[in-house]
């Protein structure tokens, strides 16, 4: 029974009670909300390295793959494409690191420990990008 | 109790809300004494005693088990008895209502609404089909007690409510809380519910974007932002496996 200590609650009803307005800049009260807000905006770099490499598809089918590396090697597009390399990778570590919470796996009645599935993801994560890596860079 | 001049006082900032006094909560300042083993329930309590009879705020067990005393503490959501006043030293410390909550009256908030959510997720056992003398048991091995029993250590305290940006912005947000007291009997083995109606929805499971500072402040370690982002998952593949029901 959990106790109320007021002091004279005549009239007070519920109709009575504040309610405090929106508060439109809550992302800057804590670190944990900037930090979830700057983890959601590396999603806009995640989409747009997704239309550069679909840019890149389109060149080599329609053989214009001269003009998309010199627009590629142009220093704002190199500028771009590095903050959007950095914006992924911090976007994926994060979203691989955040996956034990999705995925609670038991093996022989225990909880397989969230280091564990981070590290099959992360392992995974990178033996994907060295084959892609051994593919597109072999000569 | 002592008030003896030796005695350091730490200051405490506590919102005040009275209706058809305040427009809008202020702060009042009184200092207390800064004890070792005070918690800053003791600091309202000794304000409410020695001080300002005036002053509301709920409290119950003063151990950390009815989850009757959250309030904001110097911005971060806390259990009040479980928060000592040493850690703010010197001070001041500023208590506030719980964020996200209409404010009654100083530090007492209306928790209508998450009693209305709590019950819409039927947070007890469904059973269906059968008639059971009084006398039933259904035993479970420590495997299925473990698969529920971190969700059932919830003690309502809505200091997730409070922390959750979600929850704030959007009261209509089902919450971290009754999320995880639902999926704490989707996950018992004697339940045979999965509660898909009122947690698959835009305003349930799916209206929460994964800020995390629910698991962050929740004093029993219940991890409510795993219940949902799991919860995610069940509903996804029974939305495309109809036959996969947890």
């Amino acid at each position: 029974m959990t106790r109320e200590m007021t002091g004279g609650m005549t009239g007070d009803t519920r109709a009575d009670a504040y309610r405090p307005r929106r508060d439109r800049l809550w992302f800057t009260r804590s670190r944990g909300y900037t930090v979830f807000v700057l983890r959601e905006l590396t999603s806009v770099f995640v989409a747009w390295s997704i239309v550069f490499l679909l840019m890149l598809v389109d060149a080599v089918l329609g053989g214009s793959l001269p003009e998309f590396a010199a627009l590629a090697a142009r220093p704002w597009m190199i500028a771009l494409n590095v903050v959007a390399l950095a914006a992924t990778v911090f976007h994926a570590v994060t979203f691989l690191n955040l996956a034990p919470k999705a995925t609670v796996v038991r093996l022989d009645g225990r909880r397989v420990p969230a280091w564990m599935i981070q590290g099959g993801n992360h392992t995974a994560w990178a033996l994907v990008s060295l084959l892609i890596a051994y593919v597109v860079l072999r000569s | 109790m002592t008030d003896s001049a030796e005695t350091p006082v730490i200051r405490m900032e506590v919102a005040r809300y009275r209706p058809g006094e305040d427009a809008e909560p202020v702060f009042q300042a009184y200092d207390v004494p800064l004890m070792d083993d005070w918690a800053v329930l003791d600091g309202l309590t000794h304000i409410k005693d020695r001080l300002d009879g005036s002053l509301s705020f709920r409290w119950s067990c003063r151990m950390g088990v009815c989850g009757s005393c959250g309030m904001t503490v110097n911005g971060e959501a806390r259990l009040t008895c479980g928060t000592f006043l040493t850690e703010y030293a010197p001070g001041p410390v500023r208590i506030e209502p719980l964020k996200g909550f209409p404010v009654i009256r100083d530090l007492v908030v209306d928790i209508d609404d998450f009693l209305a959510k709590l019950s819409s997720v039927r947070p007890w056992l469904v059973r269906e089909g059968e008639e059971p003398p009084l006398t039933a048991e259904y035993a479970q091995t420590p495997e299925q007690l473990e698969a529920y029993k971190q969700y059932s250590m919830c003690i309502n305290c809505l200091l997730c409510y409070s922390a959750c940006p979600v929850y704030v912005l959007d009261p209509d947000f089902l919450g971290p809380a009754a999320i995880a007291l639902a999926q704490r009997y989707n996950l018992d083995s004697r339940d045979m519910d999965d509660r898909f109606d009122v947690l698959n929805l835009e305003d349930a499971v799916w209206g929460c974007t994964f800020v995390g500072e629910c698991t962050k402040v929740c004093p029993k370690h219940v991890d409510p932002a795993e219940a949902i982002q799991r919860y995610k998952v069940s509903a996804a593949l029974r939305s495309v496996l109809p036959w996969s029901r947890r």
